[in-house]
């Protein structure tokens, strides 16, 4: 009977360990999420919380009927596609070079990574100054080297200002891209891309056909968090351009954020991350399937 | 020997290319120093002059002793210890049942807390506003510090299984085959082992919650205000006032750039591990 107590409460160990992590966890994270769920089929609005009638799908109906939603999600596309892309290339490219030796190679290394430390409000500041229309340091430069004849207000107007507050992301997260794929390419086999230099293979076919498929399962796990990280992240372009002019960086996350801290429409912005969530969802999905299909495939 | 270039070809295709990288990942940053000990005579010139014509810490000092910036640092200093100490007090224990037992959920409980991390933050933060507004935790240093935790655990659970998983568990089941109590054996020979992993996951979290803006700008009001925040209110107060921002942006970006030059290495070591493994 005592060995049976003793036994059982060994067994419980673990849990005991785990708990405060998981209450901490299910306080923050898993409560709310289950209210913005329940916020997300209701009218809810935060001045009058006691008055929130049940409207089931309606929430999602508006998103759907709200030409800003489809704005944001066509903005949140060129967004993550567009960031992601650049972040790939250069990081893949700068982990490349880093591979290689050369005496300053740690400094390089080192100072390669400053961006990715940074704050948001930071990185939205300093750029801000950047591309200010009077007195930014890229207008001069354009202006100097003969690009463009006039300065121009790169946050002002509609057809610039997403694409430079997604260079400003860029450079944010190449970084984590570099270090990451680096540290995949140091664990690339020596004798591999020995034997294939011995059997004749050029440096873009020792890159395509030895350390590519090496390290595509690092490839794909910094792809799927630096994705569902830059489809989150709202900040830089809140400290930027809060969303303007107009609608023209407002993307999914941002809108989301808006409605509920300017417009206090805690439903509707519930529905809205809800929406994001889904859609990301998805992705964390593929990612698995494609995963999977690689362990069966070995 | 992999390959004999010349020393030119070198240059060129590595050293020349990469300094282009690292000038363009230091140049905001350096931008933002550089204007933050210029005379306003010297900003507000276009076109732009590069450098000084006088160095001048006047901007800083304004900051300083005129706004409210040294207590907006202190908030922040507050807030990131105190998420440090809660992620840690949390993850520790997880981590050791994680890599020292086997029992039923441990997969799906793993699981989760890597999923937890991509939850977008506006799913999170409206619910959160609704209930430390309830509990009367707006505006706090506790009710920020909650908020941090959102990311904080789960990703501190995550390093330190990972870094618990690699000390070997003969170590301590020795220890308690000799009589000592698993709390001697975890305290006494797991944790100065683990220190390293410890000190890395604390540096990343203290970067984090410093650095974080969102959490710290729904939650807080004027009493606990952080430095992402104030300096968001600043940019709206002084607009032309480009000296002084760059002031406070390299004062709150300093800090944060030394500690992580500390860790990065390690850091990318233990974030990439389950990755590289596989």
């Amino acid at each position: 009977m005592q060995f049976a107590m003793t036994s059982a409460r060994r067994h419980l160990l673990p849990y005991w360990f785990l708990a405060p992590a998981l209450l901490i966890e299910l306080a923050i994270i898993l409560y709310p999420v289950l209210q913005t769920a329940w916020m997300s089929l209701h009218d809810y609005v935060l001045f009058r919380p006691n008055n929130a009638p049940f409207i089931a799908l309606g929430n999602f109906i508006r998103a759907a009927n709200d030409p800003v939603f489809w704005l944001s999600l066509g903005n949140s596309l060129i967004w993550i596609v567009g960031i992601i892309a650049v972040q790939f290339v250069l990081g893949l490219g700068t982990a490349l070079l880093l591979n290689q030796s050369f005496w300053w190679r740690g400094v390089a290394r080192a100072l390669v990574v400053i961006p990715w430390a940074l704050p948001s409000v930071i990185i939205g500041l300093m750029w801000t100054w950047m591309y200010d229309y009077n007195l930014g340091v890229i207008n001069d430069v354009l202006l100097r080297i003969g690009l463009i004849h006039e300065p121009i207000a790169w946050l002002a107007r509609p057809d610039t200002t997403l694409p430079s507050i997604m260079l400003a992301l860029v450079w944010q997260g190449f970084p984590f891209f570099a270090v990451t794929i680096l540290a995949g390419l140091q664990t690339v086999s020596r004798e591999l891309l020995e034997a294939a230099e011995i059997d004749g293979a050029t440096r873009f076919q020792r890159l395509r056909l030895v350390v590519l498929p090496s390290i595509a399962q690092v490839l794909a796990t910094v792809l799927l968090l630096r994705t569902i990280w830059v489809a989150n992240s709202l900040d830089v372009i809140l400290v930027m351009t809060g969303g303007g002019p107009g609608y023209a960086s407002y993307t999914l996350p941002l809108y989301a954020f808006l409605e509920a801290y300017s417009s206090m429409q805690f439903g509707y912005g519930a529905a809205l991350s809800l929406i994001l969530t889904v859609l990301l969802l998805f992705v964390v999905y593929a990612y698995v399937r494609r995963a999977a299909a690689a362990e069966i495939a070995k | 020997m992999i390959e004999r270039r010349s020393r030119l070809t070198r240059i060129l295709t590595v050293e020349l290319p990469i300094l282009v990288i690292v000038a363009f990942a230091i140049a905001p940053y350096v931008w933002m120093v550089l204007t933050s000990i210029k005379p306003d005579a010297d900003i507000t010139v276009f076109p732009v002059r590069y450098l000084p014509q006088q160095v001048t810490f006047g901007h800083y000092q304004v900051l300083l002793e005129q706004t409210s910036f040294l207590g907006n640092l202190l908030n922040s200093l507050v807030i990131a210890l105190g998420a440090v100490a809660l992620g840690l007090f949390a993850s520790i224990p997880a981590a050791y049942a994680f890599s020292r037992f086997r029992f039923r959920g441990r997969q799906v409980l793993m699981t989760q807390f890597l999923v937890i991390n991509l939850f977008p933050v506006v799913l999170l933060i409206i619910p959160l506003f609704v209930m430390m507004r309830s509990l009367g935790l707006l505006d706090t240093h506790l009710g920020i510090i909650l908020g941090h935790a959102t990311f904080a655990i789960p990703f501190s659970v995550w390093m330190l299984t990972s870094y618990m998983s690699g000390i070997p568990p003969e170590l301590d089941e020795a220890a308690m085959m000799d009589g000592a109590t698993r709390l001697q054996a975890i305290v006494l020979v797991i944790l100065p082992l683990l220190m390293p992993g410890v000190v890395t996951t604390g540096i990343y979290i203290f970067v984090t919650s410093w650095n974080e803006y969102l959490f710290a700008m729904m939650l807080s009001g004027d009493a606990v205000r952080t430095v992402t925040v104030a300096l968001q209110l600043f940019i709206g107060e002084f607009t032309v006032q480009w000296g002084l921002l760059t002031a406070g942006g390299t004062l709150v970006a300093l800090p944060v750039t030394i500690l992580f030059l500390i860790v990065q290495r390690r850091l990318v070591g233990g974030l990439t591990a389950g990755a590289v493994k596989s």
